[in-house]
Formats: C-alpha cells, structure tokens, sequence
C-alpha cells in the first residue's frame, strides 16, 4: 500500500489552500525565489538548451535499455560487495528495508530525503515495528515534527513560514532552555544542526534515496546542499538505498551531463554543494563508511509505463522546476495535491501510480500556459501527458456528469460548424447588448463556476472565428502589397 | 512463483517489445559502458594554465568558498595557521594519513595535528583533494584512510589543500583520471564533489550556510 491520498478531494483541497493565509504567504517565496535564480544561471551557461537536449536524450537512451542497464548494475554493485534488492510494489520494499533494520537490531535509522520512502510511507512502517525514523534534511526534518507530507519535492517545507518552525521547534525540543531566541532563521537552523547531529551518531541505520545509480560502476548518488544525505549514509554501520529503476544512468559521463541541468533547473545553482558517489561498503583499509551496502530497487508500476506515452515521464530527474513556474502550484501549494508528487509531474505521475480514478482532478488542474514544458530539464511534454490523462479520464467515463454533458453540449455544435458560427456569433452579440452598461456580469446562467469567483467580461466585438478571419484576411493584403514580407508580421 | 527480480525485468521487456537477448541490443550497452563518450562539454572550463585556477578560484569563491594560493607545498601550514587565526578559530586541526599532507612542515607553526578519523568534536578538519573541476569550482575528494570521507562533513571548518596541476577543465577529466587511479569501471568508495560550504534554504527559502556539514570551506591551492 502506497501512502494514502487525498487526491480525490483536490476541490476542497484546493479551496481550503487559497483561504489559508499562512500558505498564501509562504507561497510568495517560491514565485520570487526559484524562477529568476534559474534564468540568471542558465543565462551564464551559453549550452544550457543543448545540454537540455543532451539529458533528455541519455534519459531516452537508458530507458530503452532498461533492463540490461539494470542486470549490469547489480553485477557492479555486488562485486563491490553490495546487495541488491528488487522490489515490486510499496510492501515489498517497506518489508525489505524492516528485514535489514531488524537484522542489524536497529532502533534509530537516520533518513537523507527521499522520495521514494515517502512514495511507499515508510516512516509509518519503521514506526509501527518500533524503529524511529529520524528525517536529517532540514525540511523534511520539520515536516517530520509536523506529521506533515512534503509540499515540493525539493523543498519539502515550502508551505510553511519561520514563526510556524519556530513554534514547532518550541513544542518538540522541550530539553533545551524555554527561554532561548529563535527569531532569526539562522537560530532554527542552529538548533536543528544540534539536535540532528546526536542523531546522525547514534544511528544504527542510515536510509537515502539516489538521484541515480550508475550502471558501469554499480555507483549511487545523491545531491544535497547540507550534507545530511551524506552523514546519513556515511556515519551508521548499514547504508540502505532506496531508488526507483528509473535512476539508472549508463556512465559518469552520462551522471556528468545530467548534473549540468540539475542544479541549474532546481535551486539555480551552478551545482548543488555536495554531489557523493558511493560504491559498496567500506573497504579493508578504510577508517569510515558504512560495512554493509544494500541497494532497494522499487518499480511501482513504473516498468508498465514503458512503452506507453507515459514513458517520457519515467525522464524526470525530480528538480522541481516544473511547480517553481507553476501557476497553479504557486496559487494551492503542494499539500492540495493530496499525494506525494505536486505541481505538473505530480499531476502526471499521481495517476499512473495511484489510479486515474483517484488522482483524476490534477491534471484537470491545469491551464496548459506550457510553462511547466518550458523549463523541464529533460524536456517531458506535461501538458500534452495531462491532456492524455483527461481524454483517459473521459474514455472510462470518470469525467463527472456536467462536464461529459458540457462536453457532449459543445460537441454538438463543434461538429456542425454553420450552427457553431452562428450560434457564437448570436451568443457573444446577445452578451454584449446586455452586459454594455457594466461591462462585466457579476453573475450568469450555467456560469456560476465562474462568476462566483470573479466577473466575467462583456464580450468587445466579434467572435474569435470572426477575428481570424479578419486577420488573416489583412495579412494577406498586406503580404500582396509588401511580398518580401518584410515590415508586416504575417505568419 | 517468479522473484521480484525476474517479474521486474520481464515487465521492462515486455513493455519495450524485446526479450532481453537481442544481441544489438547488448552490444549497444556494452560499448556505451566500454566507450563512455562524453557529451556535450561547456566551453567555460575549456581553458589551461592560470586561466584555469582562475576560473577555479572565481567560481569557488561565487560558491561562498574561500581560498588562498602558495606556491610551494611547504607554505600549507603557515597559510593554514593564518586562516585560523584570521577567524578566530582554535589552533588545531584533524587530518588523515595523506603522505602529501604529513609532508608539510607542521612543526614550523604552533598549530596541534592530531591524525585519524573524527568522532565529531574536532573544530578543524584538513583533507587533501584528488582534484578540482574550474567549470563550477568544485573539489574532488576520495575516501581512504589518507582522507577518511567523515572529515569532509563533520567537521566545523574544512579546509581543503589542492595542487593546482590537479585542477581540471570538466568533470569528465576528473573521471579519466579516477579510471586511470582505480582501473576502469571500479571507483574508490566514495567521492565527493565539494561545491562551497554546507547550506540550507529549507526556511523560508532564504539560503543559509552551516546546515549539517561545514559551516566554512577553505581551499588552500598550490603551485600555479
């Protein structure tokens, strides 16, 4: 069982996000924050499109080989003295890693950010066995204390402001002075790094994910700006990795490139602080590193969707630039996406691992303005995914009735373009007679959905159809009187 | 019962249409793996001699890293001394077994050399790079008892030692010479890219620097 989910109810979700003004505020700082650090750093990079190019290519290379690449990693990993684990779904990766703590007599584990654990919700299931999970990224740590889902995949504590972490830190650090000074940011991050460092040395288990794992060396890595996927997986006497089978990557070449999109499309960075790459446990003459080395493989449906349009999704290399340039993230937040994944790639991916009929709504939650498309580092077409979730969500009939009415309404008149032209035109001169005084209706039949929020403008002139046609018409004028087509823009 | 394994791979196969056989197929893996090309390798590090430690130095200074260059290795002590002195750091250091490092001449500065690995409490912590990358002023590090891989984390203040001959263009560089050290296909258990001191902007997206590892990132290059 995957984690549970509120998709469903994204309406309400969504509805209960825009009157939140906590979130609301919260939310201001990724607007400002993530997209202008992006275009300043890949306008310092003259290669940055072509290297776009270059990751999506190796993405579509290694998933076509996906098999073999996987056969020849685990032969890499377990020469290196490694173990390599597979695992079908979210109970068989959740029972893997209890076997491992179990055997190692594991009380605390130490947890790097992943994605995937909470794909498969096992903070939840290390819990009820009796082992803490203790989340070391910063983010994660504090939505941890908040029993909270991460609102970004990246930046997990997005939603959240300094005086809620601040009041959180209050609550649950209850050793430490009542009387100490958290007004600044910099004082949680202090008192963060404190108390998390005790943790990282008591572990017995340290659990990261992996950006990806590299198939000529048997090699997984992870990116992290504070270091704390890297003491999590370097200070406990077992080091777990949990990644899904998409992370495989042909060479260090290969990691090389993707490296340079990385960063840049995330946080805006040249490259992110630490990048480590670890093969294997620890080696005779070694003074440090884990001794036991395991790797879970979790697929989740992932292998089904090879071969299908959804293939270019399984690219992703989890930036988050897509919900950084999101409207629609920007205005709900992660948490009104109800899963795991937010914002465009959640919207894509939430069906494929949860089922269309319960993650439905997301990618119905867009406009398709395409920005999301963008600044997609391996360049995964999201709208044209979400378009082919909604005619999926059309052909089984899980539209609701008014929209599948609506619909069937539209389309009678689409497929009779005569009826269509003049039933528009008779409709937009109809609402302009009786909107010209205020020039917005504060209200109209069949339209609440709409006007219930905001006014919806009188109609100024013709019909778009009527406005085409006249444009092109005047282009063509134009372009006869000037044929070298310079000084018009007729296209 | 099939295992996980043979009903993972055997979805993969049948969603790509093959069996897993092919021999094309095989021989386009084996000779990417064999071959490893590169990509496409921004013109930025594409530069030699000072050039190249300039943009090393410019970029690791953009990362919030600081450096200082000697010329000879047996000036690291004195430089390093100076730099904990300039912070008001304590006089002592933790470090490894690094031939190169235990080479130096300590004894000519008052500053206390402890060797090993750290259990946490040590303030300074000296490693001694494998290499540098200029494209993103980045320090290569590998494990090992000469530089145990925890001193690059736990550690307030890490200072980093590098020969300027080792800085390279772009990180494919790095890994010719890292398949030239170790063989081809195998690695040293762990290699750390070190790009700046450690940070965080997981509160309200403002960046901080100190989250879990090093709070500062000293970078003493050597040579020209």
């Amino acid at each position: 069982m995957t984690v549970h989910s509120t998709s469903p109810h994204f309406k309400d979700n969504a509805t209960r996000a825009l009157a939140d003004g906590q979130l609301q505020r919260a939310m201001g700082n990724v607007k400002k924050g993530f997209i202008e650090k992006r275009q300043a750093v890949a306008d310092k990079l003259p290669e940055f499109e072509e290297l776009r190019d270059s990751a999506r290519d190796i993405k579509n290379h290694t998933l076509a080989h996906l098999d073999l690449y996987i056969e020849r990693y685990e032969e890499k990993v377990k020469a290196s003295g490694g173990h390599v684990h597979f695992a079908r779904n979210a109970e068989e990766a959740q029972a893997i890693i209890l076997d491992i703590c179990k055997a190692q007599g594991a009380k605390t584990v130490t947890k790097g950010k992943s994605m995937i654990a909470e794909e498969i919700g096992l903070n939840a299931h290390l819990e009820a066995a009796g082992i803490t999970p203790v989340e070391t990224d910063l983010g994660e740590y504090i939505i941890q204390l908040r029993n909270e889902m991460p609102s970004h995949i990246i930046a997990p504590a997005v939603h959240l402001n300094a005086t809620q972490v601040e009041s959180d830190f209050r609550r649950v650090h209850t050793h430490l002075d009542a009387g100490r000074d958290l007004s600044e940011p910099v004082q949680l991050l202090t008192e963060a790094r404190g108390v998390l460092r005790d943790r990282f040395l008591a572990a017995d288990v340290g659990i990261t994910g992996a950006n990806f794992l590299i198939a000529e060396t048997g090699t997984s890595v992870i990116v992290t700006n504070e270091g704390n996927g890297d003491l999590t997986q370097l200070l406990p006497k077992t080091h777990i990795v949990l990644a899904s089978i998409e992370k495989l990557m042909p060479t260090l070449e290969d990691v090389s490139q993707i490296l340079r999109v990385l960063a840049r499309s995330a946080t805006g960075q040249e490259l992110s602080v630490y990048t480590t790459f670890s093969t294997g446990p620890r080696r005779a003459e070694d003074l440090d590193g884990p001794e036991n080395y395991h790797v879970v493989l979790l697929d989740n449906g992932r292998s089904s969707m090879l071969g299908t349009s959804f293939e270019e999704m399984l690219r992703c290399i989890r930036c988050g630039a897509c919900m950084n340039h999101c409207p629609v993230y920007h205005a709900v937040g992660g948490h009104a996406y109800g899963w795991v994944y937010p914002g465009p790639m959640g919207a894509v991916l939430t069906p494929t691992l949860i089922g269309v009929d319960k993650g439905g709504h997301l990618p119905n939650a867009s406009t398709f303005c395409g920005r999301c498309e963008s600044v997609c580092p391996v360049r995964i077409p999201l709208p044209k995914l979400m378009r082919h979730w909604r005619e999926r969500e059309f052909e089984r009939h899980l539209s609701p009735a008014t929209v599948r009415s609506g619909l069937k309404f539209w389309g009678y008149f689409a497929r009779r373009p005569t009826l269509y032209r003049l039933s528009t035109r008779i409709g937009m001169g109809a609402l302009s007679l009786f909107g010209r005084k205020k020039g917005r209706f504060g209200w109209l039949p069949f339209a609440s959905g709409w006007t219930k929020y905001r006014d919806f403008p009188v109609p100024q002139g013709g019909t778009f159809q009527q406005r085409w046609q006249r444009e092109r018409r005047d282009a063509q004028v134009a372009a006869a009187q000037n044929p070298t087509g310079t000084g018009t823009d007729a296209r | 019962m099939t295992s996980a394994r043979e009903d993972i791979l055997g979805t993969i196969r049948r969603s790509l249409g093959v069996h897993g056989n092919e021999r094309t197929r095989r021989s386009i893996v084996e000779e990417r793996i064999e071959r490893s090309p590169k990509g496409l390798i921004p013109a930025r590090g594409q530069v030699n001699g000072k050039e190249r430690i300039d943009l090393f130095v410019a970029q690791a200074t953009g990362a919030q890293a600081t450096i200082s260059q000697v010329a000879d290795p047996s000036e690291v002590p004195a430089a390093i001394a100076e730099y904990l002195r300039s912070h008001n750091l304590p006089a002592d250091l933790r470090m490894g077994s690094d031939e190169r490092l235990k080479g130096m001449p300590w004894g000519q500065t008052s500053l206390e050399v402890r060797e090993g690995v750290s259990d946490g409490s040590d303030l300074n912590g000296v490693s001694h790079a494998f290499g540098g990358v200029a494209e993103t002023g980045t320090l290569v590090l590998v494990s090992g008892p000469d530089n145990p891989s925890t001193l690059n984390f736990l550690p307030d203040n890490h200072i980093v030692v590098l020969d300027a001959k080792d800085v390279q263009g772009d990180y494919e560089e790095v890994w010719s010479r890292i398949r030239f050290a170790y063989g081809k296909g195998e690695m040293p258990r762990t290699v750390n890219y070190v790009t700046g001191p450690s940070r965080s902007g997981d509160i309200e997206q403002t960046i901080l620097l100190g989250a879990h590892g090093p709070r500062r990132l000293h970078i003493v290059v050597v040579g020209e």
